[in-house]
């Protein structure tokens, strides 16, 4: 008898076991996340204790020329670059991935779940390198035949991350769709309304949030994207006059130099701080989908 | 519960401090560690009086993208001799920043630059120059080139300058076609660049409006072959019929007029290491000088074998007669 009791029960040493190694996977991972920022920012702040740099030159600057003597540090190509891509990549693929949600979901879900669907999701797993490729052999001459300027830009950039964010904008659109619950759908048609007008006066005001949150998702994606952009952009260091002229994003002047830059180099130090900013706007990004997300279960 | 959150958020940031404080030690332990083994090796084989030395350990090159393909080319032939069979050689790429960077913190055993050291580490890292020594492996001559639409087979350094400053904007202003001119450079930290602004320019430029930039030499042909009017400038093993190569001062870029001295754009493939190697280091540095590797792989890969140059040049330009 008192050796049984002696003996932990099984379920309960399973009980012990799951519950460290669950603690043991979060602790890791959370030390991992807090050593990345604290390195990132703690090598991106170490520009701002050269001589002549400061905050707001860096933010504002127009010319950078790390190299140059004086070296300049003006990041806002950089950061304009990289909005004006990602926000146009959303503008073009958020009602491309909506309207495709919508037909998948209301007009014909049989088709649209079982074919449609799978194939948009392929577009999610192809490789960026693929997709810079295929802008610059393809998309790029063709901009450069139809309108003025060197086909490399903005453009070409908004348009390869735009296909690249597609998966992202229709998955989550998709499922808000169908989480949409029945009575509210039924009880439209039952006062007399056509599915168009039940799709656009209920269904999508009701889900918007949802929506908005899969476009600021591939907003933060394509913001986040290095290899195929950098391929089609040109990377000059300006703000460009159209959006058929060469120009650079966060992400590509980062690939770009970082090899070639020896550590703890001013020039090195600055990518480091471009990084910083990088890492900065996902964390806003994170912030605005929360809030999102909040607003969409009211 | 939020008091113990609030602990557990304190414990986190303790550990995580405590393993960025860490980090930083780490590199220099380890090297410690492999210049250890390394050493031991080659003291306990010089105990031994054995006559046949069989050297072991393991090498690591990083740096140059430009430099990789013939280290790694070579560095397979080596460890396949049955005398260096217990030696690993590891190749990487990451261009010569990082190559430069890792062997002067003693992270790799070899550094590959396409460029001086001295050219990197500038103003306070210069003493990082000073403790590493170099081994030239080969030459890669660069070659300014245009779109064959362009229509001009000669630039004098004047027009290049004039080109990449940005005064020149139509290739009529310097008799050729009537086409906007577009610039496709390499990033300011490129060795390639550096190279071709020094010895072809002979000043440094800035990044203009509207000129394009890419790494890739492959991107670069690629771009000149199809964009009107595109000028830029490629190492000699990439260039072929999509692409025209022009005389830089009238003097054909081809390996004669590079050994001989009489084109001056070309560059030394250095590869570094921190003091004198070790045997093993050495070894393999040895291979890589020696007629088989310099008389097959430098060639076959397009660079110009070190030991065909008639003439030398350092750090500042200099040049002298072998």
């Amino acid at each position: 008898m008192q050796d049984k009791q002696r003996v932990v029960k099984p379920h309960i040493a399973e009980e012990w076991v799951g519950k460290i190694y669950t603690l043991l996977c979060i602790f890791f991972l959370i030390v991992t996340i807090f050593s990345m920022v604290y390195f990132v920012a703690s090598k991106g702040i170490s520009t701002f204790f050269l001589p002549n740099v400061n905050l707001l030159d860096f933010l504002t600057g127009l010319k950078w020329a790390p190299e140059g003597s004086p070296p300049a540090f003006g990041a806002l190509p950089f950061i304009v670059g990289s909005f004006t891509t990602s926000i146009l990549a959303a503008l073009i693929a958020a009602p491309l991935g909506i309207c495709a949600a919508i037909f998948m979901t209301e007009i014909m879900p049989g088709v649209g779940r079982r074919y449609l669907q799978p194939v948009i999701e392929l577009l999610a797993g192809i490789p960026s390198v693929v997709y810079g490729f295929i802008g610059l052999s393809v998309l790029v001459p063709f901009l450069r035949d139809v309108f003025p300027g060197q086909g490399i830009g903005i453009a070409a950039g908004a348009m390869v991350l735009s296909i690249m964010i597609l998966p992202t904008i229709t998955t989550i659109a998709a499922d808000a769709l169908a989480g949409l619950s029945h009575s509210l759908k039924e009880g439209s048609y039952a006062l007399g309304a056509t599915r168009w007008q039940t799709i656009y006066r209920i269904i999508l005001p009701t889900t918007l949030p949802a929506l908005l949150t899969g476009v600021v998702l591939g907003i933060s994606r394509a913001f986040g994207e290095a290899l195929a952009v950098q391929m089609v952009i040109g990377n000059a260091p300006h703000i460009p006059k159209s959006l058929f002229e060469s120009t650079s994003t966060l992400t590509s002047v980062i690939t770009l130099s970082m090899g070639n830059t020896v550590s703890g180099s001013p020039h090195n130090s600055a990518l480091w701080s471009l990084a910083l900013i990088l890492m900065s706007m996902t964390f806003v990004f994170v912030f605005i989908v929360r809030w999102l997300e909040r607003r969409s279960k009211v | 519960m939020r008091k113990s959150l609030l602990l557990l958020m304190a414990i986190v940031l303790t550990f995580t401090l405590a393993a960025c404080g860490g980090s930083k030690n780490t590199p220099s332990n380890t090297t410690g560690d492999k210049g250890n083994n390394a050493s031991q090796g080659a003291s306990g084989d010089q105990n031994k009086p054995t006559e046949t030395k069989q050297l072991e350990g393991s090498i690591l090159a990083v740096g140059s993208s430009a430099l990789q393909p013939l280290v790694e080319q070579a560095s397979k032939k080596f460890m396949e001799k049955s005398e260096y069979s217990k030696i690993t050689v590891l190749v990487q790429g990451g261009g010569s920043g990082t190559g430069l960077t890792q062997v002067a913190e003693g992270q790799s055993d070899i550094g590959n630059s396409d460029i001086f050291a001295e050219e990197k580490f500038k103003d306070a890292d210069a003493s990082k120059a000073e403790a590493l020594v170099d081994h030239q492996v080969g030459v890669v001559a660069m070659a300014a080139v245009v779109n064959p639409a362009v229509g001009l087979d000669n630039l004098t350094k004047q027009q290049l300058v004039d080109i990449f400053t940005g005064k020149v904007q139509n290739w009529k202003e310097i008799g050729g076609a009537d086409q906007k001119i577009v610039l496709v450079n390499r990033p300011a930290s490129s060795g390639t660049r550096k190279t071709f602004e020094k010895y072809a320019l002979g000043q440094s430029t800035e990044d203009l409006p509207g000129a394009i930039q890419e790494e890739s030499s492959g991107n670069v042909k690629k771009l000149i072959a199809e964009t009107p009017g595109a000028i830029g400038y490629l190492a000699l093993s990439y260039l072929d019929q999509s692409v025209t190569a022009v005389k830089y001062e009238g003097v054909e870029a081809i390996e004669d007029n590079v050994v001989d001295g009489k084109y001056p754009v070309w560059a030394y493939q250095h590869m570094y290491t921190k003091g004198e190697p070790n045997e093993v280091v050495k070894a393999f540095l040895d291979y890589m000088t020696s007629p088989e590797v310099q008389d097959n792989d430098v060639v076959e890969l397009g660079y110009i074998p070190a030991s065909k140059m008639k003439i030398s040049r350092d750090v500042n330009g200099t040049v002298t007669q072998k």
